[in-house]
């Protein structure tokens, strides 16, 4: 069992460490505090291959494996987890589905300019009614000649304010639940297609999350992804790759808690020494030190199931949960461990505390990741 | 235009180095290596010089089998091919003897210019540059903060950085230089560039490939030995102040005049 | 192994430049402990009135190489010069100032000659005959301490300060002798176009007596004039640390650490900075630290000769006050 990465991800990781030290680290205060929309930095990471990594060559991507992509993720959220969500959501839930779903043309039309950094993606599957119990949405698509004519309203949808491309899920069968559903391809620009609410968050705050209001929106038959009826199958296999992209985004947090607490427990002085030759302070240390890289063996091994084209539904969820659990955790640990200048925003730890808590939420809440590992695990019995 | 590009791993300059306890050199374990970052410069004036003029950008170590990995990312930069001179007789090789066995490595690829880093962040002296040089029986422009090509690619006018100004010089093809940090700002290597080269050739030449014995250039050549490695000095102990600004200030400017000399 | 130390002298407007002056006392120091001589090797056109100067400083011998093609320097020019010089000298020390000139000659004499070269001396010693000298290595994280192990040509590249200029003795004369070497036009490939004289209201960072540094503890852009106002004062060059240039407050060219320039003034004053470890790496080879800083903790105060404790918008105009009442006085 080989842990070490490969020098192909060791190049990744000191590229987009680099990019992101450089380019994302020192604006990620600001953009918490304003909550702008960082389209230089996006069109960047694209011009570098960030937004379409596991995309193949052929496409306009980069062409990697799924570990590479945690790599990259991990080190994108350390520096800012807003520009990050921005990224993970284009490739994990817009790109990801294209590729595995969708059609030459559909492939051929819209990959290049998610990947050039030309369009930007969102997902649209949560409801004000439906968010856990996803597969009881009620957006709906009916056939109408050569068209389908989409109706609903979707909520917490990443990206929504920028996005050019979304995948939207829609019941277009009488099946309740899952079997019902069918995704589609929906660019926009569409008459009908609407922004509504631009939501203020606790946390990833560069990173728009919206309403999006379709009413009566025609989505020409090329643009349905896959067959009428698949919709719980692509959003249940591309929630498998979310959530690792989730994970990474946590081992980011983690990591930023953790190295920025170090680094403050090293120079703090209390009582004539520094902080860190407290046993206190040094039992937090390492267990963020050891949650974050259980976490990321977690991540890691998900990753590699994955892009060995192996199920990884359970190991997802697990990096998922565990991940998500650590960086809230670490993140409030390098709270404590700056005591009051943690609490102040002149320092960055209040952020990854408010970004932290996102992750135990979004793409599948932890209750959910726990009910689909205890489904895994009680089928194997 | 034929752009041979001279590249050297070394530590990672952002992470501490250790001292072995011998003296005679660091400790090697764990060290993160990079490719030395005035040859990422000097990667990317060669990209460029390739952008404006066609041909192909050729990446040349010498180094041990480890030195691949900064030759990838040169590589992944997007230069086209790369050669690692690679040879146990070459430990403990001068600077001298690696620019000899650099010019044997880039002679027969007959390059119009070679561009190197001005220096490497390890041994930080600027030797090798223009000792290639002088091997390759070339005119050779050092530490270039500008570089601008005539039309038809066969004159470098330089600016290179002297004591009190700037010196420019015209330099016909083909020539040597070595850049400074400020010539340009190298491209990130991009994924898909990550990607495209790990098909990219990586040749690999011994002493004996190149007609040179380690009598001539190896460790047993060396005209100068490190004797011993030390810690930088250890700063004296100073003192602290606080209390009234008028008595901090007053203590500064004691401090100038009777410590530092700087004020009379 | 020849006895003899030569100095490179390097020149502008017909005199001999400081450094070089500086390598022409410690060889007479390194020559007499060998039992040779001070050999001052100066090239150049119509540069023979500076070898009074020369013996004056502490040159035995003044070798004299004038040729119009040696005037200005270009490294083939005076690398055929002072080889075809040193053919026929034994093979003697050579001390060469680190300077443009110096580093981009020093390497390719000793490739064309067969010496031993070693860069950026901070010191030069004999060791049982042997020279050895030490130098910074791994970006001024060590000092590596480097012997010249062959007999032939070894040459020394020397920084500025590393020795103090040698007393003026007007009575002292050289001997002078006219170097022989033939060089054509052919042999000199590149040609300076010209040389712009950049003028400066302060001295570059690298060349700075005294530095005022700003950092992230400035709060703003418009705080970097209390700075300017301290140099001013002080005759100084001013810098940054690395995040005034990340967030657009000073130019790219203000930044001292490891992505930015190594300085080593006699004098550092750092204001509002912490003192990362990638900033340090850039100053650390000052000679005096003086850290002006609200936090007694910061790693700065650590290594600062003189740590002040305080508020630097309190503390920068007073001492830029008094240190105008002190220039006042003299």
């Amino acid at each position: 069992m080989d842990f070490q990465l490969t020098d192909e991800h060791k190049l990744v990781q000191s590229t987009v460490r680099e990019f992101a030290d450089k380019e994302i680290r020192p604006r990620a205060a600001e953009l918490d505090r304003t909550a702008a929309y960082p389209a230089d930095i996006i069109a960047r990471a694209a011009a570098l291959g960030l937004m379409g990594m596991t995309v193949p060559e052929e496409y306009g991507g980069a062409g990697m494996g799924l570990v590479a992509y945690v790599v990259a993720q991990e080190e994108l959220a350390r520096a800012s987890a807003g520009v990050q969500t921005i990224i993970t959501v284009n490739n994990s839930l817009v790109c990801d589905p294209l590729v595995r779903f969708g059609s030459g043309a559909q492939k051929r039309r819209y990959l290049p300019s998610l990947c050039s950094g030309a369009s930007l993606g969102c997902y649209c599957l949560t409801e004000p009614a439906s968010g856990s119990d996803a597969m009881s949405l009620q957006t709906a698509a009916r056939r109408d000649g050569a068209a389908w004519m989409l109706s609903g309203t979707k909520s917490f949808v990443t990206n929504g304010a920028e996005a050019d491309v979304c995948i939207v899920y829609a019941r277009t069968g009488p099946e309740p639940g899952a079997r019902g559903l069918s995704a589609f391809i929906v660019e926009k620009s569409l008459p009908g297609v609407r922004v509504g609410k631009l939501e203020k968050k606790l946390g990833i705050k560069c990173s728009s999350t919206t309403e999006i209001v379709f009413e009566d929106v025609p989505v020409p038959d090329a643009n349905l992804l896959g067959e009428p009826g698949m919709g719980g199958r692509i959003a249940l296999g591309t929630l498998d790759v979310g959530r690792i992209g989730i994970a990474a985004q946590a081992l980011g947090i983690a990591r930023a808690a953790l190295e920025d607490a170090l680094a403050y427990a090293a120079s703090r002085r209390q009582f004539g020494r520094a902080i860190a030759e407290f046993q206190a302070i040094q039992w937090m240390l390492s267990d963020m030190a050891t949650r974050l890289d259980a976490a990321r063996l977690l991540t890691y091994r998900a990753a590699y199931l994955r892009q060995s084209g192996a199920r990884c539904t359970k190991e997802a969820a697990m990096a998922k949960l565990f991940a998500s659990e650590t960086a809230m955790w670490a993140a409030h640990k390098a709270v404590q461990i700056y005591g009051g200048y943690g609490f102040i925003q002149d320092y960055p730890v209040e952020r990854y505390f408010r970004d932290a808590k996102i992750t135990e939420i979004y793409e599948g809440t932890s209750e959910i990741q726990r009910v689909v590992i205890a489904r895994n695990v009680l089928e194997a019995t | 235009m034929k752009i041979v590009v001279c590249v050297k791993q070394v530590p990672d300059t952002e992470a501490p180095i250790r001292i072995r306890p011998d003296g005679q050199g660091i400790d090697e374990t764990g060290l993160n290596l990079v490719m030395n970052y005035y040859d990422e410069h000097a990667t990317e004036a060669g990209l460029r010089l390739r952008e404006q003029f066609g041909g192909t950008v050729t990446l040349v170590a010498v180094g041990p089998e480890r030195s691949r990995e900064a030759l990838r990312t040169g590589l992944a930069m997007g230069a086209d091919d790369a050669l690692l001179v690679t040879d146990p007789a070459l430990s403990g090789a001068d600077h001298l003897s690696t620019a000899r066995v650099l010019a044997a490595a880039i002679t027969p690829l007959a390059p119009d210019v070679v561009i190197c880093g001005k220096l490497s962040t390890d041994a930080n002296a600027g030797i090798v540059g223009p000792a290639v040089a002088e091997f390759l029986n070339l005119p050779q422009a050092t530490a270039i903060a500008a570089l601008e090509m005539d039309a038809a690619g066969t004159v470098a006018t330089v600016h290179r950085e002297v004591e009190g100004g700037i010196e420019v010089l015209d330099v016909p093809l083909p020539a040597v230089l070595t850049v400074e940090r400020s010539l340009n700002e190298p491209r990130y290597p991009s994924l898909p560039g990550i990607m495209k080269a790990k098909r990219k050739e990586i040749g690999v030449r011994s002493l004996q490939d190149l007609g040179l014995a380690g009598e001539t250039v190896g460790g047993a050549a060396a005209s100068t030995r490190l004797v011993r490695l030390d810690p930088p000095p250890k700063r004296q102990p100073g003192r602290s102040v606080d209390g009234e600004a008028e008595e901090m200030v007053a203590a500064i400017v004691t401090f100038l005049k009777h410590e530092a000399k700087v004020i009379s | 192994m020849s006895t003899d130390v030569w100095v490179l002298i390097e020149h502008q407007d017909g005199a001999p430049k400081k450094i070089s002056l500086e390598l022409l006392g410690h060889a007479r120091v390194l020559a007499a402990q060998l039992g040779g001589k001070a050999v001052a090797w100066l090239a150049g056109a119509g540069v023979a009135a500076m070898a009074q100067t020369l013996g004056a400083h502490g040159a035995d011998v003044v070798v004299l190489a004038e040729h119009p093609l040696l005037e200005p320097y270009t490294t083939e020019g005076y690398t055929t010069a002072l080889a075809g010089a040193l053919t026929g000298a034994g093979a003697p020390i050579v001390l060469i100032g680190s300077t443009a000139l110096g580093r981009d000659l020093a390497p390719r004499l000793a490739a064309r000659v067969g010496a031993g070269i070693v860069t950026d001396c901070g010191g030069l010693a004999l060791t049982d005959g042997r020279l050895e000298a030490m130098r910074p290595m791994y970006t001024r994280k060590a000092i590596g301490t480097v012997a010249f192990t062959a007999d032939g040509v070894r040459i020394a590249v020397v920084l500025p300060g590393v020795y103090a200029l040698p007393e003026h003795e007007p009575g002292r004369a050289a001997d002078v002798h006219r170097a022989t070497f033939s060089l054509d036009a052919g042999q000199i490939r590149t040609s300076v176009r010209e040389t712009k004289t950049i003028e400066r209201e302060t001295v570059p960072l690298t060349e700075a007596d005294v530095i005022v540094s700003g950092g992230r503890g400035m709060k703003a852009p418009e705080h970097f004039a209390l700075l300017d106002a301290l140099a001013r004062a002080l005759g100084a060059a001013v810098g940054s640390s690395r995040p005034p240039v990340d967030s657009g407050w000073v130019p790219h060219d203000y930044e001292i650490g490891q992505t930015g320039k190594t300085v080593s003034p006699q004098v550092y004053i750092a204001c509002g900075i912490s003192g990362a470890p990638q900033h340090l790496a850039g100053m650390s080879g000052s000679k005096y630290i003086v850290a002006i800083n609200k936090d007694p903790n910061a790693p700065i105060m650590q290594m600062a000769d003189l740590g002040v404790v305080g508020d630097v918008f309190d503390i920068v105009p007073k001492l830029t006050e008094a240190l105008k009442r002190e220039t006042r006085k003299t």
